[in-house]
């Protein structure tokens, strides 16, 4: 679904990402670890086509398409959905007013919020005032309203409290159509052999892995993917070695 | 000497007299006297102008209004209500009926203000008056238009409203001139006085012709517990607009909000402020604009004044530039005269925020799209106890705007 291949990205002149090559299949979630500051917002946001990101080599390929210059709304339009760390504020726009925009299709947007528990926000301005845990839950609102086919979220669980983070990994489930919650139709073998949606998740301290399954972790280290491999054995890998250990395997491969 | 000749010999000192604000028009630029136009049938009037009455709030039909003035030019071509609580005429008919109406007339307005309250003493032609009657709440509300429909004339109106103790009264007001005109000056003097417990719900909107000028002098007084909503809106390319409308909020409990929204597309100079006069203690005014530059100019002024204890006032200025070669200048001014008064203001402009926009476009819009819902969000000022169908016309004219209809 989503190839990307010799990705490089500078931001303001300066580069960031260095050589990426990352391949999400359909039905996939991919899940993206790595230290502060090290670039994963900024894969996520050139994935999605930001203009502030700027490829300097290489391409990303969305179902086979070239997308690496289109711009955002196309993107979008094609099946990319974002939910980045900190969206601004839009006074005069309602909450309900702006899930119609995320919407390609109709969606009941009183049962879509009763799901992420936000139906007292449909009148309030988007954003205005929120907490971090509301900021979320209106995003994934609105991400569940547009219903992309690639879902990239940046640190779904930073400031959400404990009891929200089962609301949001609900939400997310929801969007990729994992989970167990939340579908009358098809029981769930059918839905996990036949689903094809996919996401990219950045996540700092994995609470999110708890809720959304996820199939394959990558580790991006100085601006490279420096490894991959099972989700839960890397979060442990990390939790007990750091991400300095990452400085020793990325000497050994340049050794081999 | 009579009441009105000292009005008058008041207005001919100012005849020259220069306005504070805005730039001094030549009146002799513009023609004195208008043709006559007999009375018309609003529902008669020809497709483009009942398009153009519509475009400022007016219901042609009248079905959702409880009555109708219209003048045209010099005229006045119709005046009819239909709720028995309420009394609309032209001016004129209501000086001749009521001699206490002397009480009011000039009282909110100075004549020798400036040449253009000057020229509407001495000059006027017509205008409407309206009186709610005591504690009639009147549902639907009346509707007042002053269209210019011959080239280069200009309109002087004097209007007043008054709002008995305990009513309720709504009134929208159209300006427009004739698709056919370019060039004219409107100068309108407005009289509002809202009585113990009254409320007054005022929207006005204007839309002009390219080269049109226009001098609205509106003075308001409030009593006690009195209400004033006031909505201003004015899209469309006007040549030169300048007003400074001035409440004074005479009556402990008094409450006024006044809101603007205002697009100056290029060409336009708009130079528009609001002044709250706080004499009394516990009086409450908010005044708040929302101005749009799309090459134009538009000077925002606003002027809160605590003369009292335990006044509170809030003005907000916030404006957006949508091309680089546009102006808003925001001029706010907080004076207190006691040291229990709370006056606030809160003024923004500049351009809109590129991450605003990306993030819709996030969202499946494109930039045009994006760029309109964010306007149409800016120019969004929900005021709190506006009628129902106040808001809708000020939905319609924004999103008319924001949607590239307009302008």
């Amino acid at each position: 679904m989503l190839k990307i291949e010799g990705l490089t990205v500078a931001v303001n002149g300066k580069q960031i990402l260095h050589n990426i090559n990352l391949h999400i299949k359909p039905g996939e979630v991919h899940v993206l670890f790595g230290p502060n500051g090290t670039g994963k917002s900024t894969l996520i946001s050139t994935i999605m086509g930001f203009p502030k990101y700027q490829v300097t080599k290489g391409k990303i390929y969305f179902h086979g398409e070239d997308v690496t210059n289109m711009p955002v709304y196309e993107r979008a339009k094609r099946g990319i959905g974002v939910m980045i760390q900190r969206p601004p504020t839009l006074r005069g726009l309602s909450v309900s007013e702006m899930v119609e925009i995320c919407s390609r299709e109709k969606v009941d947007i009183e049962k879509l919020a009763r799901y992420v528990n936000m139906t007292s926000f449909l009148n309030r301005a988007v954003n205005d005032g929120f907490s971090g845990g509301e900021i979320k839950r209106s995003e994934l609102l609105q991400l569940m309203a547009q219903n992309p086919e690639l879902l990239l979220l940046d640190e779904p669980e930073s400031g959400v409290d404990v009891e929200n983070i089962a609301l949001v990994g609900q939400a997310v489930n929801y969007i990729l159509e994992r989970g167990t919650n939340g579908f009358e139709r098809e029981s769930l073998k059918v839905r996990r052999e036949h689903r094809h949606k996919a996401g990219l998740i950045i996540t700092h301290t994995g609470h999110i892995l708890k809720y959304v399954p996820a199939d394959v972790a990558h580790i991006l280290f100085r601006g490279t993917l420096s490894c991959s491999g099972n989700p839960q054995e890397m979060l442990e890998c990390i939790g007990h070695q750091g991400y300095e250990a990452c400085v020793s395997c990325g000497l050994l491969e340049v050794r081999a | 000497m009579t009441e009105n000749s000292k009005i008058v010999q008041r207005a001919e000192q100012a005849i020259e007299k220069k306005a504070a604000y805005g730039r001094d028009i030549d009146l002799s630029s513009f023609a004195d006297q208008s043709e006559q136009h007999n009375a018309i049938d609003p529902q008669e009037i020809s497709d483009q102008q009942k398009k153009s009455l519509e475009a400022i709030g007016v219901d042609v039909s009248g079905a959702n209004r409880s009555g109708t003035f219209m003048q045209m030019d010099h005229s006045v071509v119709h005046c009819n209500v239909t709720n028995d609580g309420v009394e609309m005429l032209s001016i004129d008919e209501a000086l001749r009926r009521h001699g206490w109406l002397m009480d009011y007339w000039w009282k909110a307005v100075q004549p020798d203000a400036d040449k253009y309250t000057a020229r509407a003493a001495i000059h006027q032609e017509h205008g409407y008056f309206i009186r709610a009657l005591p504690n009639a709440k009147i549902e639907f509300p009346l509707q007042a238009c002053m269209y210019i429909g011959q080239e280069g004339v200009v309109q002087d109106v004097h209007n007043i409203i008054i709002v008995e103790e305990g009513a309720e009264l709504n009134v929208i007001t159209g300006c427009a001139t004739d698709p056919v005109v370019n060039k004219g000056m409107h100068i309108g003097v407005s009289e509002f006085y809202v009585k113990k417990g009254g409320k007054l719900s005022f929207t006005m909107i204007h839309r002009w012709g390219e080269e049109v000028v226009v001098r609205p002098r509106t003075g308001v007084v409030l009593e006690e517990d009195a209400q004033y909503l006031s909505n201003f809106i004015c899209m469309h390319k006007v040549n030169d607009l300048q007003m400074y409308p001035t409440v004074r909020l005479a009556g402990e409990g008094a409450v006024a909000r006044m809101n603007s929204i205002l697009v100056a597309v290029p060409g336009s100079h708009m130079d528009i402020g609001g002044r709250a006069v706080m004499d009394v203690p516990g009086t409450k005014a908010e005044l708040i604009t929302r101005s749009i530059s799309t090459g134009g100019i538009i000077i925002n002024r606003g002027h809160l004044l605590a003369g009292a204890e335990n006044v509170k006032a809030h003005l907000e200025c916030h404006g957006l530039l949508l091309q680089k070669d546009g102006v808003i200048h925001a001029i706010p001014e907080l004076e207190a005269r006691t040291d229990n008064a709370e006056l606030s203001h809160e003024a923004a402009v500049g351009k809109i925020a590129q991450e605003e926009i990306e993030y819709l476009m996030a969202r499946g819009l494109d930039e045009e799209e994006a760029t309109a819902t964010i306007v149409r969000g800016f120019l969004n000022v929900n005021i709190e106890g506006l009628p129902e169908s106040l808001q809708k016309e000020i939905d319609i004219a924004v999103n008319e705007f924001s949607f590239g209809k307009g302008a």
